[in-house]
């Protein structure tokens, strides 16, 4: 096995993975930095982000603003310590992203826009345009090209961590264009995988979401936290599940039922103006617009389309100068995947899962438990986002939490000795045996079927609304499907770029996490943000004002554990959306 | 949802077992709103294992999934199997050696994006306490355009000239150039020029524009070209005035 020799490897090419790399290269140009990522870094899924990066930067706002309304939006299940380090922060990370290129719409004076995004009181989230992420990714992945200390890894699969003595020590990972396997060996190792979107048959998240950097941290003894906490958005195109951003709400679009009415207002999130307001009708919180959604379909006032039940995002008022300008992807993907215009036409549109608040367990300096070893971005879960992100803060996050994972590792690297490595051979030559079993094992199970099988179970048992018995059967489909992944075919047996092995690789990791998604959700017998139980309708701050802890087994449910929530100065309350939220009229 | 039966014709290659490449035929029942991607993704998971190809978004954004589709570079996930007949032809992008089946090696298209500097260069380092670098939406529409490209690469399977002589930096590359030099707060112009005003560069175009036929994203590369160009022949011309730098 090759073996490549670093100071910190990263395990992740998207926004969070390339802001640490460059976090560690301002740091001390002289650390050697590998990324590892399975795609081009351009590729990475942070590219698909559409709307916006909150900071508070506009006179008229605040951080105590932005704090309360990620607080209460995270239904009080964030870390407050954590929130007010990241509003903090956040302002200098996305102007350092202007110093660095990206191409932020403007005021006519030259100063940076913000707009509206859901769940935030006053306007301040940053964008370019509908691809903020694309803008942000790229910028980031061209920025790292001025250092040459950054070495990347391009299309390398990572498999496993390397963990000895409590302490990381690398990772492994496949060449994709050859087959072949290298161990990188690291005193420090930042995990920048992203989510597992995928986990869920209809959803936004790009192919390559399927969680395999969560996977890893927790094979290695790191704990998930807070995994029943999926995100749904309201306003996906049905068939694809590709997002149309909230950004179109922000702008002014309206959500009608079939009756062409605005049904928010049935919901606690009136009245329905015809200017937005925020944290407003359809500007409210995403786990509230999809909870209507189901109840709206449960009235039969959703329209029947050929690909289900739909609402209807109204966007005909903005015009088409607005929607050319602000929204131009939206009008692309519209009138390319559903034929409609919403220049002229009504966007059919239901909720689609899009964003895990749940990940790997990290402090504020983003170090999980194990020594050495950092997550970032979507993959961790610090937490800023409690039971429901809003949207447009994770684009923040990636940056704050990215670079604090650079720095923490350059610190973790001056302070520390390095420790035995008796075991990392030996653990790196594991991981090579169990892919040459799969090559060398026949098999009966297919991925494609299996997989199926994995997340159309997920979307019935953990979906928007949940009960125990369903949960329950959720449960026991992803121990059996677990149980038959020992017995997966590897139809492909070559070496060259053999997507068959990566998809069963991922398919791996997919299981680890669906796992603790619906373990996680059968034990939080409370309602609260994402996690809304028919059987536990009340949130229940006595006995689950906590976060979930789910620590691997190889035979059997994760170890359930659970760690109280960091309150600074918001003593849980009421969710207050529409009239009485005071939200910004527009 | 109605569905059509098609026969995709796709371009194989396993460098281990085949000694060249060759059409394999798949029927796929595809839905009417389906793309070419859809069709690939049922062959890989309903037909045959062994198909490569790359993908990951399906929202025309991460540029993967770059292919030839009967005899066009388009992208897997907007080419619509509604505006194709019965047969479709699927085939990797043109001008790069094929990995394996329709994954292509990009190895050369990353080194020329590497080469010319693709990042901003301003004139002096801005504190970030001093907040952002003024930029009116006029300053901003100069370069936006350029900024958009998603780096498929299917300019460089269209470029007759890629085609001819690979040591052509090529449309995307130069339009990222050219984003930069065209961005208000970028004064790197010259740190790019050895690369762009070379011979491999700008000059060897023949401004046939097939790469801003193609672009999925109107990011006109040939027109970047083609504006670096006249800039490239003044900064040269001027350059022989008294006060220029020759
Ligand atoms: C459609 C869409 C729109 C969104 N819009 C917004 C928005 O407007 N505002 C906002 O704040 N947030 C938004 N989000 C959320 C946000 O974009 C993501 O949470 C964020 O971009 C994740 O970034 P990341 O760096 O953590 O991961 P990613 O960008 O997903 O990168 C993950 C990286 O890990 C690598 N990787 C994964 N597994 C492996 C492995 N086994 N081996 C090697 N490498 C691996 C991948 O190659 C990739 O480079 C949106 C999300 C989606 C899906
Ligand atoms: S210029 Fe257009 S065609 Fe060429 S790589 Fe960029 S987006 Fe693709």
């Amino acid at each position: 096995m090759d073996v490549i020799n670093t100071d910190i490897a990263i395990v992740g090419a998207g926004g969070a993975g390339l802001r640490a790399a460059i976090e560690i290269a301002e740091a001390d140009p002289k650390l050697n930095v590998v990324l590892i990522s399975k795609v081009y870094p351009m590729r990475s899924h942070t590219c698909a982000a559409e709307g916006g990066a909150a900071g508070v930067i506009k006179a008229n706002d605040s951080l105590d603003y932005h704090f309360n309304d990620t607080v209460g939006g995270g239904d009080w299940l964030t870390d407050q310590d954590a929130v007010e380090l990241f509003v903090n922060e956040i302002p200098r990370e996305l102007t350092r992203m202007e110093h660095w290129g990206c191409p932020w719409s403007r005021e006519d004076a030259g100063t940076v826009a913000v707009r509206p995004f859901g769940g935030m009181k006053v306007m301040r989230t940053w964008f370019a345009a509908d691809k903020t992420g694309f803008h942000m990714l790229h910028t980031l992945f061209q920025t790292t090209l001025k250092y040459p200390s950054i070495k990347r890894l391009d299309e390398h699969y990572a498999t496993d961590l390397i963990v000895d003595g409590g302490r990381v020590q690398g990772a492994v990972c496949l060449e994709m264009s050859t087959g072949k396997l290298k161990l990188v060996k690291a005193k420090a190792v930042i995990i920048a995988s992203g989510g597992a979107g995928r986990i869920f048959p209809f959803t936004t998240n790009g192919a390559i979401k399927t969680g395999d950097g969560m996977a890893m941290a927790y094979r290695a003894g790191a704990a998930l936290k807070d995994m029943e906490f999926v995100q749904y958005h309201p306003t996906g195109l049905p068939g694809s599940g590709i997002l149309l951003t909230e950004g179109c709400r922000g702008e002014g679009g309206y959500l009608l039922n079939k009756d062409g009415y605005r049904y928010l207002q049935d919901y606690d999130l009136g009245p329905a103006t015809p200017e937005p307001v925020l944290k407003s009708m359809e500007l409210g919180p995403r786990d509230r617009l999809s909870q209507a959604f189901w109840h709206e379909q449960k009235k039969g006032r959703t329209a029947a389309s050929k690909w289900g039940d739909v609402v209807y995002l109204d966007m005909r008022h903005l015009g088409e100068k607005l929607i050319n300008e602000r929204l131009p992807l939206v009008r692309d993907l519209a009138c390319s995947y559903v034929g409609t215009d919403p220049v002229t036409d009504l966007v059919p549109v239901r909720p689609v899962v899009h964003y895990m608040m749940g990940g790997i367990h990290t402090d504020i300096d983003a170090a999980t438990t194990i020594d050495g070893l950092y997550a970032a971005g979507e993959c961790a879960c610090v937490s800023i986002n409690g039971a429901n992100r809003l949207g447009s803060n994770s684009l923040g996050e990636l940056l704050v939490f990215g670079a604090r994972a650079g720095r923490h590792a350059v610190e973790h690297i001056r302070t520390t000795k390095p420790a035995a490595d008796k075991l990392v051979e030996k653990q790196a030559s594991d991981a090579e045996q169990r892919i040459k079993l799969l090559f060398e094992r026949k098999g009966k199970e297919r991925v494609s079927v299996l997989r199926n099988e994995l997340t159309h179970s997920l979307e019935d048992g953990c979906g928007i609304y949940r009960s125990g018995d369903l949960i329950q059967a959720t449960c026991d489909k992803v121990s059996e499907v677990r149980d038959r992944y020992k017995d997966v075919m590897l139809e492909d047996k070559s070496s060259v770029f053999n997507t068959d092995l990566f998809q069963v690789l991922e398919l791996g990791a997919m299981i680890e996490c669906a796992q603790t998604v619906a373990v996680s959700a059968l034990e939080r017998k409370e309602s609260r943000g994402a996690h809304q139980r028919l059987d536990h309708v009340e949130r229940d701050d006595v006995n689950y004002l906590k976060h979930t802890m789910a620590f691997y087994n190889p035979n059997g449910d994760p170890r359930i554990d659970y760690l109280d929530v960091v309150i600074t100065k918001s003593q849980p309350a009421a969710r207050v959306y529409g009239a009485a939220a005071g939200g910004q009229h527009i | 949802m109605s569905t059509r039966t098609i026969t995709i014709e796709v371009l194989r290659y396993r460098p281990e077992q085949d000694q060249e490449p060759f059409f394999q035929s798949y029927t796929v029942p595809c839905d009417e709103d389906w793309v070419v991607l859809d069709a690939l993704n049922y062959i890989k998971d309903e037909l045959d294992r062994t198909l490569s190809y790359r993908w990951s978004c399906h929202m025309f954004v991460c540029g993967s999934c770059g292919i030839v589709v009967d005899g066009e570079p388009k992208l897997g996930c907007k080419a619509f199997v509604k505006d194709y007949g019965d047969k479709i032809r699927v085939e990797p992008l043109g001008n790069f050696p094929i990995e394996r089946d329709l994954v292509v090696v990009i190895d050369d298209f990353i080194e020329k994006l590497e080469s010319v500097n693709p990042y901003l260069i301003p004139k002096e380092e801005k504190s970030i306490d001093d907040g952002e670098y003024l930029q009116t939406p006029a300053q901003l529409k100069a370069f936006k355009q350029y900024s958009m490209c998603i780096n498929c690469l299917l300019c460089y399977s269209a470029c007759p000239q890629y085609g001819l002589d690979p040591s052509f930096v090529g449309p995307a590359a130069l339009a990222l150039a050219h984003r930069y030099n065209m961005d208000s707060r970028d004064v790197g112009r010259k740190a790019r020029e050895d690369v762009v005003a070379s011979h491999e560069g700008i000059w060897e175009c023949s401004f046939v524009g097939a790469c801003s036929q193609v672009c999925p994203k109107d990011v006109d590369p040939a027109g970047a070209i083609q504006q670096t160009k006249i800039t490239s022949a003044i900064d040269y011309v001027t350059s022989f005035l008294p006060g220029g730098n020759r």
